[in-house]
């Protein structure tokens, strides 16, 4: 491959405008994905992790802006691209899918001519030839009686199965790249297995890069060769997932982890919250953006805002852990 | 709670003749223990919160009957059920719509003592309300503000001191965490615990996720469209499930250690719930269990045909 990487995200900031002022809901984000590997963006809500999808997709909503930075997927400049030019990458080379299958396929057209939508589009396949595809789409994806069920209308899907039409849609065109913004939060966990065992199965079989956007860290766990951790926009911990998990080098990371009860743990443990609520993205506090949470503050994190720096292993934005302080140390309270 | 249905009616056509029932609970029997926590899980559509308000006579139950303190409380009239429902409450899902926006928190909690009129001085009124406020958490300062100018998990501990104002001792807690951020879940479970601890409460702990109910509850029921499928003491249950129901639930939980989800084995179950208007004979899980054999067809498990005491499934061929 000519490439370094398949998508470089370079310095993005991306502004939204609310009633009440402009947010920097991405503030500097910097990340890579190679081909056929899975990243994990987790964050809470508002944290910025969609809208950083989004802004690569660029379907960011009318009070949403890129005033900053550069994404560049293959050889081309995703930003610098015209509506039209963006509207040909999009849904052929770079697929998204969204955490609500109930809304995101039309209720008045058939399901199968939805998924074959993107061939008639793109590659002027005809109409016929496009539910054939969709029926051989169906398959692929794990929905069972494609033939029939091409036929139907969403309605008569259930939500699993209208996640599973959707990446049905979403792998028409053989995208190198797949985003899926947390594909599985409206469905329950046994539906919610099903689609991760798809998505895994895929990226084996088709080597379909992935970036999965998620609130759930047992879901990035599972699935992510690497994970980026967003906290108010910006990106407070990136790395390898073992290593994020094994040895959080943020503190936000650390206490998210020691604040989920463990369906595997065998001592009933109190379990440590993180203290306060989620940053009010228009009255952000000065210096690090956690460190009003944090348990770990040091006085320098509420003057100066550290960057994301090596630290051991993974990146972090901490002037603790950039000290050299280990967070699992003998003295660690959180 | 004894063979405890609840139907709701499925109405079709321009005179509304009633065309079919969802079951939603069908068929329960369960205890609860005072001072005890029984977690209640299962997938969306299972009738578990159904069963939560059954027993708060929040919706009227079809069949059965509900015992409060050996009372059988779905005979009870009005006044003497008011009376009865002094000693239960219930927290909601979700903060937002739980809370009527054009009351202050002082109305909100006010109102609730009103209604058995526990505080009527303007003084002790204003008093408890500050107590109520200090007990989930929260500064009596902010008795005068409006819903909308709280964060989720502050709403959530409203919702808590609500629940709390007519000095129940038991609660059903109705999925009182999904609605909130990762951050704020452990705040909110910590404080619920610490409650029960203080005024010796009883918790119906409904979720569906496994991994919270398994941490706060001292026993866990599992539920599977209307029924309850398997009942056992929480630290057993994760480690020798017996429903196959409940171990592909609790295989399906992602569980944050990359090392332990790559070794760890799925049981992907095919096909999706069953319809609770019109479920699959014999066992209700058959349909998508990959151990089901001919008998499950044809007849329904009852909970005791596994009976270790303390733990018991409905399954003829338990894992």
């Amino acid at each position: 491959m000519a490439f370094a990487h398949l998508l470089e995200v370079d310095n993005l900031q991306t502004h939204l405008k609310l009633r009440d002022g402009t947010i920097r809901a991405v503030d500097g984000v910097s990340f890579t994905v190679d081909a056929g590997e899975t990243l994990g963006i987790v964050g809470e809500s508002g944290s910025g992790k969609s809208m950083t999808a989004l802004s690569i997709m660029r379907l960011l909503p009318r009070a949403g802006d890129i005033i900053g930075g550069r994404v560049k997927f293959k050889d081309r400049v995703l930003t610098d691209l015209s509506e039209d030019e963006m509207e040909a990458v999009r849904g052929t080379e770079i697929a998204m899918i969204f955490q609500d299958p109930m809304t995101s396929l039309n209720p008045v057209y058939r399901t199968g001519w939805q998924v074959g939508e993107p061939l008639r589009i793109h590659q002027h396949v005809r109409a016929r030839a496009s539910v054939a595809a969709a029926v051989d789409l169906f398959k692929k994806v794990g929905i069972p009686d494609a033939r029939r069920r091409v036929a139907q209308f969403p309605h008569m899907f259930s939500g699993g199965m209208r996640q599973r039409a959707m990446i049905a849609m979403g792998l028409s065109m053989s995208p190198s790249l797949l985003i899926a913004d947390e594909p599985t939060t409206a469905l329950d966990v046994t539906i919610q297995a099903q689609i991760l065992d798809l998505l895994r199965t895929l990226n084996r079989d088709y080597g379909t890069a992935t970036i999965l956007i998620t609130h759930n860290l047992g879901v990035v766990a599972g699935m992510c060769d690497r994970v980026i951790v967003m906290y108010a926009g910006r990106i407070v911990e990136q790395g390898r997932t073992e290593e994020v998990f094994m040895h959080p080098e943020h503190p936000y990371t650390w206490n998210l982890l020691h604040s989920l009860p463990r369906l595997d743990a065998s001592e009933h443990q109190p379990l440590k919250p993180i203290v306060g609520s989620p940053p009010d993205m228009l009255k952000l506090p000065v210096g690090c953006k956690f460190q009003p949470r944090c348990g770990f503050a040091i006085a320098r994190c509420g003057v100066e805002e550290p960057s994301l720096l090596r630290v051991r292993e993974q990146l972090s934005r901490c002037w603790v852990t950039q000290g050299g302080t280990r967070l699992d140390g003998p003295n660690s309270g959180g | 709670m004894r063979n405890l249905k609840t139907w709701f009616p499925v109405r079709s056509g321009v005179v509304s003749r009633v065309v079919g029932y969802v079951r939603a609970v069908d068929g329960v029997d369960l205890t609860i223990r005072e001072g005890e926590t029984l977690g209640l899980v299962g997938e969306s559509g299972c009738g578990k919160s159904t069963l939560g308000r059954t027993i708060l006579r929040l919706v009227e139950p079809t069949a059965g009957e509900v015992y409060f303190r050996g009372k059988n409380i779905l005979r009870l009239r009005r006044a003497a059920m008011r009376r009865m429902r002094r000693q239960m409450a219930i927290i909601f899902q979700d903060p937002f719509a739980s809370l009527d926006p054009r009351q202050t928190v002082s109305q909100i909690l006010g109102e609730a003592l009103d209604i058995h009129g526990l505080a009527p001085s303007g003084r002790r009124r204003k008093e408890r309300i500050s107590e109520l406020l200090d007990l989930v958490g929260l500064s009596p300062d902010l008795a005068r503000r409006y819903p909308h100018e709280f964060s989720g998990g502050q709403r959530q501990r409203i919702g808590i001191a609500r629940a709390l104002a007519v000095d129940p001792t038991f609660i059903v807690c109705d999925e009182p965490i999904s609605a909130l951020d990762v951050s704020i879940q452990a705040q909110i479970i910590n404080l619920l615990e610490q409650l029960q601890e203080k005024f010796r409460l009883t918790y119906l702990f409904i979720a569906h996720d496994l991994s919270v109910v398994k941490h706060i509850s001292d026993r866990i029921a599992v539920m599977y469209v209307g029924k309850v499928v398997e009942v056992s003491p929480a630290k057993d249950l994760y480690g020798a499930p017996k429903h196959p129901y409940t171990s592909s639930l609790l295989s399906a939980i992602p569980i944050p250690d990359p090392r332990l989800e790559r070794r760890r084995e799925r049981i992907i179950l095919k096909g999706d719930v069953a319809s609770p208007v019109d479920p699959p004979s014999g066992c209700r899980f058959r349909t998508r269990c990959f151990k089901a054999q001919p008998r499950c067809a044809e007849t329904e498990p009852p909970l005791d045909t596994v009976d270790l005491g303390e733990h018991q499934a409905a399954c003829f061929y338990p894992m």
